[in-house]
């Protein structure tokens, strides 16, 4: 069989070039990182119409070969590296027809580096409507090329990029332009210094930031045969550079490329007019936010609920299938709840990318980032920011999955750091019970307490995510450049096509990458809650029994099973209370038995052990259980006080009301009052409490560095800001 | 000295020289050379930053950017 192809995928950002890439591979794709950066590599196989098959490699977008971030020094290192095995045969250079003098500079440099190049020109459909009129044919022989004129959205020319790839023996790789012009006398005393090696390359290497080149950097700084620049005099030369290329490039379009600009009529100046509007923009931007929002909150509740609900019976399913044991329970309750907290995120990741990649698709993205730059810049940050920013207040890891947008590097880092503040949904649930036990009902200008309570701790949320934006802006040292440039690209009606690939793409990557992790602690959470060592927890069930015989139930239990029972009373159905009171009996028992195990696990133990910590934070050990429970995710918070004080976790009035009975310590007081409420509050605004968002930071920053600092600042500073709270309000 | 900063609403000019000798490689790569004709195209609503055309590429950049870019102003739009 013979060796696959390898085909090189290079274009401008907003070429289309994602377009072509799913045009020629379809489904075929592969998404994963290169070796030890968070750089996305997408590869795909095509079958060519000669039968042999293409590798394709998608290479990140790049204006040009001079590298500002990480994304471009990949392009770099791949085009001049050639031992590595996914060296291109051959490179695909796609350009915008409307924006072609632009994207040509690129082309011009792959030519350079004497790789054989196809032009692919796409959005080919819209010359018509823009008055534009092109010369292929000459057009190709002033660039020393073959070109596929390409439509991917009219599904045109997609098979004759194929027939140039299988045919690319045949092409030119003479350079176009000849950079030495630029500095003869510096170019020849290089060339002399290394007589085998190519010009432009060796060009390359000097001014660019890369490693993992066949031509080591090192040795060229170390020859003295030949004296090197200073970084501005290599600047100097650069821009000669990029006007020498400008030159050729203007010379080989000015007989082959023409624009009426009579018949060029723009959507694009009607539509910024009111997209970037001082008013307009702004209503149209949060009434875009507010459909995002609606999504994630509440229509993704349906099929949240059904995950729940299947996973739920799959689990039962499986415990009565199979032989009761150790196996099954970790099988049931371990691994496939594990499963089922990794597939519950699914539907929100799926709606936030794909609302995400129609804004980016259609353009609009960078309209947003150009109405907010302004805003974020006192914090380090700059518009690309605010998507993820406002989307982790539905859940912080699609947030940090969406940072991949911002180019560089340092201002992604913090948007990442500081996401998991602002105020998840995750987080709700807990502030709102806490809310109806300890602030009291009563108004102010008309607003309820505790409305205003929950409004506050979403403003604390975002704002200290703004804080700690800016902290973070001075303290780190990473060497980036605080460009700020933003392409504002033609608008364009999404492909929907496009927009399945990323949505598709982007779960993938969450269930694939975070996944594991998340489910491999999921794992340990349950092992630990579920087991004990001691014979307190070995003998829970004849303990608590005996206990019920001595004693009855506990005064909750016969509550519970009252309150159960008073319904029918009142209808008067006596049967039906024969029938439900030795049922509600049993549940009160399997309740209390319940909570005994989780008292005696290991996590019990541990919550009874942190007890001399959280106790300055007004909490005892069953709210430190909660707490340790909550790193499985926030929520369980609930479920877990549920559990302790065995109440069944189905209805949230009932277990409210028992946590309202609760008291503290000195047994005069309620355990859940002011302060501690508050204290709690705080504490779960600020600590980093959920292993999937860690999950996610550490594969998208790729070191357990980052997610590891996160989870001791964050959790340290709640610690810190909710002992306050309480010493003070106590 | 009369700079892209300077420029308002739908107005032109040609880009003369950069005040700065290390500009932004990145900008001269999308067409922002000495000749070239650049227009103001949108200001954001805090009047940073700006939204310009130059030789086709539309690019929003911010003011301490644009104070780089000297031009000279060209009176009648339609003369271009």
């Amino acid at each position: 069989m013979s060796k696959n192809i390898n085909v090189a995928l290079i274009g401008n950002p907003n070429t289309g070039k994602t377009s072509v890439f799913n045009a020629l591979t379809g489904l075929k794709q592969k998404v994963g990182n290169y070796p030890g950066i968070t750089v996305e590599k997408k590869m795909g196989v095509c079958k060519l119409p000669n039968g042999v098959k293409a590798n394709i490699l998608d290479l990140p977008g790049t204006y040009s070969l001079n590298t500002t971030s990480l994304d471009e020094s990949v392009v770099v290192e791949v085009l001049l590296n050639k031992n590595d095995k996914s060296y291109p045969d051959v490179a695909v250079v796609v350009c915008d027809v409307e924006n072609l003098k632009r994207n040509l500079l690129l082309f011009t440099q792959i030519k350079d580096l004497k790789i054989p190049a196809i032009l692919v020109i796409n959005m080919a459909d819209r010359m018509s409507r823009k008055g534009i009129s092109l010369d292929v044919a000459a057009l190709e022989e002033k660039l020393d090329t073959k070109i596929a004129l390409v439509s991917t959205r009219k599904n045109n020319g997609v098979p004759r990029i194929k027939e140039l790839i299988a045919d690319y023996a045949s092409l030119s790789a003479d350079p176009n332009v000849d950079t030495s012009r630029i500095s003869p006398e510096y170019f020849s005393r290089l060339q002399k210094a290394f007589p085998n090696e190519d010009l432009y390359k060796l060009w390359l290497v000097i001014t660019q930031d890369v490693n993992f080149t066949d031509i080591e950097k090192k040795r060229i700084e170390d020859a003295t045969s030949f004296s090197t620049k200073s970084k501005t005099e290599l600047k100097k030369l650069q821009h000669k550079e990029t006007v020498l290329r400008y030159q050729f490039i203007n010379n080989t379009l000015k007989e082959t490329y023409k624009v009426d600009l009579q018949t060029a009529k723009g959507l694009r100046a009607s539509l910024d007019k009111i997209l970037t509007h001082k008013i307009f923009g702004y209503v149209i931007f949060f009434a875009i936010l507010l459909l995002i929002f609606q999504a994630i909150f509440d229509w993704s509740t349906y099929p949240m609920d059904f995950i729940d609900e299947q996973f739920a019976i799959a689990s039962e399913w499986l415990k009565n299938t199979l032989p009761p044991g150790v196996f099954t329970d970790l099988l049931a309750e371990g691994i496939l709840a594990g499963i089922g907290g990794v597939v519950i995120f699914i539907p929100q990741i799926a709606f936030l990318f794909l609302f995400i990649s129609l804004l980016e698709e259609s353009g609009y993205m960078s309209r947003v980032v150009f109405l907010m730059d302004r805003l974020m810049r006192p914090f380090g940050l700059s518009g690309k920011s605010v998507v993820p920013l406002i989307s982790g207040t539905a859940c912080a890891i699609p947030a940090v999955m969406a940072t991949r947008t911002i180019e560089n590097w340092k201002e992604r880092l913090i948007t990442i750091l500081v996401t998991p503040f602002t105020t998840c949904s995750a987080r709700l649930p807990v502030y709102l019970i806490l809310i109806a036990l300890v602030i009291p009902e009563g108004r102010f200008l008309g607003l309820s307490y505790q409305a205003l309570t929950l409004m506050l701790l979403y403003l604390i949320g975002f704002g200290m995510a703004l804080f700690s934006a800016m902290v973070l802006n001075k303290i780190l040292k990473i060497k980036s450049r605080s460009l700020f440039m933003a392409e504002m690209p033609t608008y364009r009606l999404p492909l929907l096509k496009n927009v399945g690939y990323t949505v598709l793409e982007k779960t993938k990557s969450f269930v694939f990458g975070a996944g594991k992790i998340i489910l491999a602690i999921s794992i340990v959470l349950w092992f630990l809650g579920s087991n004990g060592i001691s014979d307190d927890f070995k003998n829970a069930e004849s303990i608590v029994t005996q206990r019920i015989e001595e004693q009855g139930l506990t005064p909750y239990s016969k509550n519970y099973i009252q309150n159960n029972l008073d319904g029918y009373s009142e209808e008067g159905k006596q049967d039906s209370i024969r029938i439900m009171t030795p049922i509600l009996k049993e549940r009160a028992r399997a309740q209390e038995i319940a909570g005994y195990k989780l008292e005696h696990s290991y996590i019990g133990y541990a919550g009874k052990a942190i007890e001399p910590v959280v106790k300055p934070l007004g909490y005892d050990w069953k709210i430190g259980i909660a707490v340790l429970t909550s790193f499985a995710a926030r929520e369980v918070f609930v479920g877990t006080l549920a559990t302790i004080y065995s109440v069944g976790s189905d209805e949230e009035e009932t277990i409210k009301n028992r946590m309202a009975a609760e008291l503290d310590a000195s047994g005069k007081k309620p355990l859940f009052n002011l302060a501690s409420g508050i204290s709690l509050m705080l504490f779960y605004a600020f600590a980093m409490q959920c292993m999937s968002t860690l999950a996610i930071v550490k594969r998208e920053t790729n070191t357990w560095k980052w997610p590891l600092l996160q989870l001791l600042f964050m959790s340290v500073f709640a610690y810190l800001v909710a002992l306050t709270a309480f010493q003070i309000l106590n | 000295m009369v700079t892209v900063a300077e420029l308002e609403h739908g107005q032109k000019g040609v880009i003369k020289d950069f005040s700065n000798d290390i500009l932004p490689i990145k900008l001269l790569e999308l067409g922002c050379l000495p000749g070239n004709i650049v227009e103001l195209v949108q200001v954001a609503p805090l009047n940073d930053p700006i939204y310009i055309n130059v030789n086709g590429s539309h690019i929003a950049i911010r003011r301490t950017l644009a104070k780089q870019i000297e031009i000279d102003i060209q009176e009648d739009p339609k003369a271009i």
